[in-house]
């Protein structure tokens, strides 16, 4: 297991090496500079501006100087944020970004997988079309559509809860909501496709014929094989959960790393975005990993292979 | 047994969910904060800076305003006003040197005095080419300011700013200044504290992190928290020499980006203060007549500007055939819906003693007749043009709207074309395009705040357009010591931008915004500049 852990950081090394060039190269191949405003700037400060956060060097220059400073984890100053450096961001909002996406998985969680077995347990039957007419519905509808109608219904016309910040218990309801609804819709379906597979399984008929009650057989029997889809679907989710929840943290104006990441290319922060490029790209990776461990974990045949 | 367990899953979840909602629906947030004296005040995005010398942006102004003060600050109903800040007195000889006598009760949040020695180092770290404060120009009236700032000259002791003693400071500008005062208010003016920027490494520091660690201010606020994209609070300065006079306890500034976000939490009971109102929700909120909502005039154009040296649009008859070609009422009624008034000139109306020249409004026949006497009746020969705009959806409407004019008017064919902020930009500043939107907010109530952007070369003209006698105008204008004299020429200055057209005024924006009924002492400015001192919170009986 420590070889095969092992392995995969090494190979990340490669790819992460990749993802800060492809991004590099992007961000000073697109038009526009960070220095540009509204109001026409003196050359001359444009000038000195460039030369402090070394935009006067060459590109190759730029491109190690970047690098080493990246690996050294002394982060470059912001051009879009005077006095802030993307380790000041990253680690203020990471934190924010991280609990959202804690939050939204135990929802998906919590309502994905009851939701998926009750259907595979009472396949074609009012409580399978129901939990999963509700999963359909969830993953057609995207966040920013459900965001507004959750805060419309719960924040402004019942009031039970806040809509906007970060701060008190009530402002993490309907962002966590919002999200974690969306994937339990996913992890409801992945969960009754998993299931029916082990329900029909030579060990769950035997265990029903030797007399296992039909909790016993779906929960203690069937359930740690039928959620292994669902394990694999955790790494992409999570990853996705922190990178992608842009869209939830503008709604509900959580301060999480996502708003950041969006602001810095309309900005063409080129340090954080680099920064945070390389902080998602690790962390996503990091996240795969701890699935494929956890699969091995659950699934006996994949331990012996 | 398994539909209990299924039942059970989801009752607790429900449970769980429903248990952490609050019963605050019988008390709107506001209200709260209104009893204990906070301002949810809803501030656009992040802003890029709270340090008066390198903040570009109107949120980054509206917290360095209630943190820092001037010698001479916002006036808290009249924008034409000067209102003292530090300088309690003030004198000039020929609008040209400036004596302004400090208040010795001024205080730094740390206790320190506020000296004139401060202001001369507060000017001379934003003059400082180092530093690269990107707003430097706007000190450059200052006697021998340009040079220093250029690098041209290395001893400040030249430019005209000097500490006679500690509460005495002179200023000689380049030139007779009659509306100096108004320039003042701009917080690229306000004094930042020598000993905090030079712990935090020095004046030429341009990312020196003294506005996180140690903000020292001199205003009616100081630093309480901020925490990036969520919060920049700020509470009573305990050393303001008018403490006693600040109403307000506290101003949480929010950086609520999203205008519909904005909106909803305006609607939830959750900032007192909204500053941009959905365009399609503004004609809902007249409807029904919503207290809240306030539309006032702005001193803000909204404006097309032209690029001259393109063939087509170098026939200044082609450029006033456009501009005749557009039915501006029209525009503001059906697009942007915020009774806007439309713009037959560059200056808005509301600054004192000038009235702005314009030009004919909405006139098909006459604008074709002057696409034909150049040579394209009825649009024919006419090239494609090009509308260029940031990407917005509001941009996109009205670039929409006049697409459709000027095909129906003029025949002329019209693609669009958007682009985000950062490229927008430099496409604009390097004229790589036909037709672009562009937007001016003046920076104090004068008009030359909007006329000298169009002298040739200057940084902010970006239409090719040149023009020797409107050079000569403004020129004279800028050095012209009778105040009366001075404004018939940057009138007879713009009368020749408004005949040569290299820019297309469409409308004069309107501040839009929703205020909570508990906020008092906010008045209606066309400058949309704020002294938080004389804001007040009345909490309403529920």
């Amino acid at each position: 297991m420590l070889r095969f852990i092992l392995i995969r950081l090494g190979q990340a090394i490669p790819v992460l090496l990749a993802i800060y060039t492809i991004t590099f190269f992007m961000v000073r191949l697109s038009p526009g500079s960070p220095f540009s405003e509204e109001r026409k700037v003196a050359a001359h400060i444009i000038e000195n501006q460039k030369a402090y956060y070394g935009y006067d060097q060459p590109v190759h220059i730029q491109y190690f100087t970047t690098l080493f400073r990246h690996l050294k984890l002394d982060l470059p100053p912001l051009t879009s944020h005077p006095g802030l450096t993307s380790a000041d961001i990253i680690s203020e909002a990471f934190p924010v970004s991280l609990e959202l996406a804690a939050w939204a998985i135990l929802i998906a969680l919590l309502f994905g997988i009851p939701a998926g077995v009750l259907a595979a347990a009472r396949q074609n039957t009012a409580l399978d079309y129901a939990p999963m007419s509700l999963a359909m519905i969830g993953i057609c509808l995207p966040t920013f559509v459900i965001g507004p109608i959750l805060a419309l219904v719960f924040g402004i016309w019942l009031q039970w809860t806040s809509i906007s910040g970060w701060s008190s218990v009530q402002d993490r309801i309907l962002p966590s909501l919002t999200l974690g609804l969306f994937y339990a819709a996913y992890i409801a379906r992945l969960t009754r496709g998993g299931m029916l597979e082990i329900l029909s399984s030579d060990f769950v008929r035997t265990a029903r014929a030797k007399g296992a009650s039909e909790f016993r057989a779906v929960v203690v029997h069937a359930l740690r094989g039928g959620i292994l889809p669902v394990v694999s679907f955790l790494g992409p989710t999570l990853a996705g959960l922190i990178t992608g929840s842009f869209v939830v943290e503008t709604i509900f104006q959580v301060s999480g790393l996502g708003r950041h990441f969006v602001q810095a290319a309309f900005n063409q922060d080129q340090s954080l975005i680099l920064s945070t490029v390389l902080f998602y790209a690790t962390l996503i990776m990091l996240a795969n990993l701890a699935v494929d461990v956890l699969q091995v974990l659950l699934n006996p045949r994949l331990r012996l292979s | 047994m398994l539909h209990r367990f299924a039942a059970y899953a989801f009752i607790l979840v429900l449970t769980c969910l429903l248990s952490a909602c609050s019963q605050n629906g019988d008390t709107l947030e506001r209200d709260i904060a209104a009893r204990e004296g906070i301002l949810l005040f809803g501030n656009e995005g992040e802003p890029p800076s709270i340090d008066p010398h390198l903040n570009t942006s109107n949120n980054g102004n509206r917290i360095v305003s209630a943190l820092m003060e001037g010698l001479v600050v916002y006036h808290p109903t009249d924008d034409n006003l000067p209102e003292p800040g530090v300088a309690k007195s003030w004198s000039d000889i020929d609008a040209t040197v400036w004596t302004f006598s400090l208040r010795e009760d001024a205080r730094w949040s740390n206790g320190d005095p506020v000296t004139a020695h401060d202001f001369v180092y507060s000017f001379q770290r934003m003059l400082s080419p180092k530093l690269g404060a990107k707003y430097a120009q706007l000190l450059w009236v200052l006697k021998n300011a340009k040079a220093f700032n250029e690098g041209v000259l290395e001893d400040f002791s030249e430019v005209g700013v000097q500490a006679l003693d500690d509460y005495t400071l002179e200023i000689t500008l380049e030139g007779p200044t009659p509306y100096f005062l108004n320039l003042l208010k701009h917080p690229t003016w306000y004094p930042v504290h020598p000993p905090t920027i030079e712990a935090a490494g020095g004046m030429s520091k341009p990312d020196s992190n003294w506005t996180r660690e140690n903000y020292v201010s001199n205003g009616p606020y100081q630093l309480k928290n901020w925490v990036i994209n969520k919060i920049v609070s700020v509470e009573r300065n305990p050393y303001y020499w008018d403490a006693e006079n600040v109403s307000i306890k506290e101003i949480h500034f929010l950086p609520i980006d999203d205008i519909s976000t904005e909106d909803r939490v305006f609607n939830s009971g959750g900032i007192h203060y909204q500053n941009t109102v959905p365009s399609d929700m503004i004609p809902l909120y007249k409807k029904k007549g919503d207290p809240y909502l306030r539309m006032e005039p702005w001193i803000a154009t909204y404006y097309y500007k032209i690029n001259t040296t393109e063939p087509h649009l170098s026939d200044k008859r082609v450029r006033q055939a456009l501009f005749l070609a557009i039915n501006r009422k029209a525009l503001v009624k059906r697009v942007t819906k915020g009774d806007q008034h439309i713009a037959l000139s560059l200056t808005p109306d509301g600054i004192a003693g000038y009235e702005p020249p314009k030009q004919d409004s909405f006139n098909p026949n006459k604008a074709r007749a002057l696409l034909a006497e150049a040579g394209y009746p009825q649009g024919k020969g006419f090239p494609k043009l090009t509308l260029l705009f940031n990407s917005s959806e509001q941009h996109k409407q009205i670039a929409e709207a006049i697409q459709q004019m000027w095909q129906n008017v003029l025949g002329i064919e019209c693609e669009l074309q958007n682009q985000e902020w950062k490229t927008f930009l430099e496409t604009q500043h390097n004229l790589d395009y036909e037709i672009s939107r562009s937007g001016w907010i003046g920076d104090y109530v004068f008009p030359d705040t909007f006329l000298t952007m169009f002298r040739t070369g200057d940084g902010n003209n970006n239409t090719g357009w040149s023009n020797a006698r409107y050079d000569e105008l403004i020129t004279r204008s800028i050095t012209e010591p009778d105040a009366e004299r001075r404004l018939e020429l940057l009138h007879e200055a713009e009368s020749i931008l408004m005949d040569e057209l290299p820019i297309i005024p469409l409308y004069f924006y309107n501040r839009i915004y929703r205020i909570a009924p508990e906020v008092k002492g906010w008045y209606p400015k066309i400058t949309d500049n704020r002294n938080y001192k004389y804001i007040s919170l009345e909490p309403t009986e529920n």
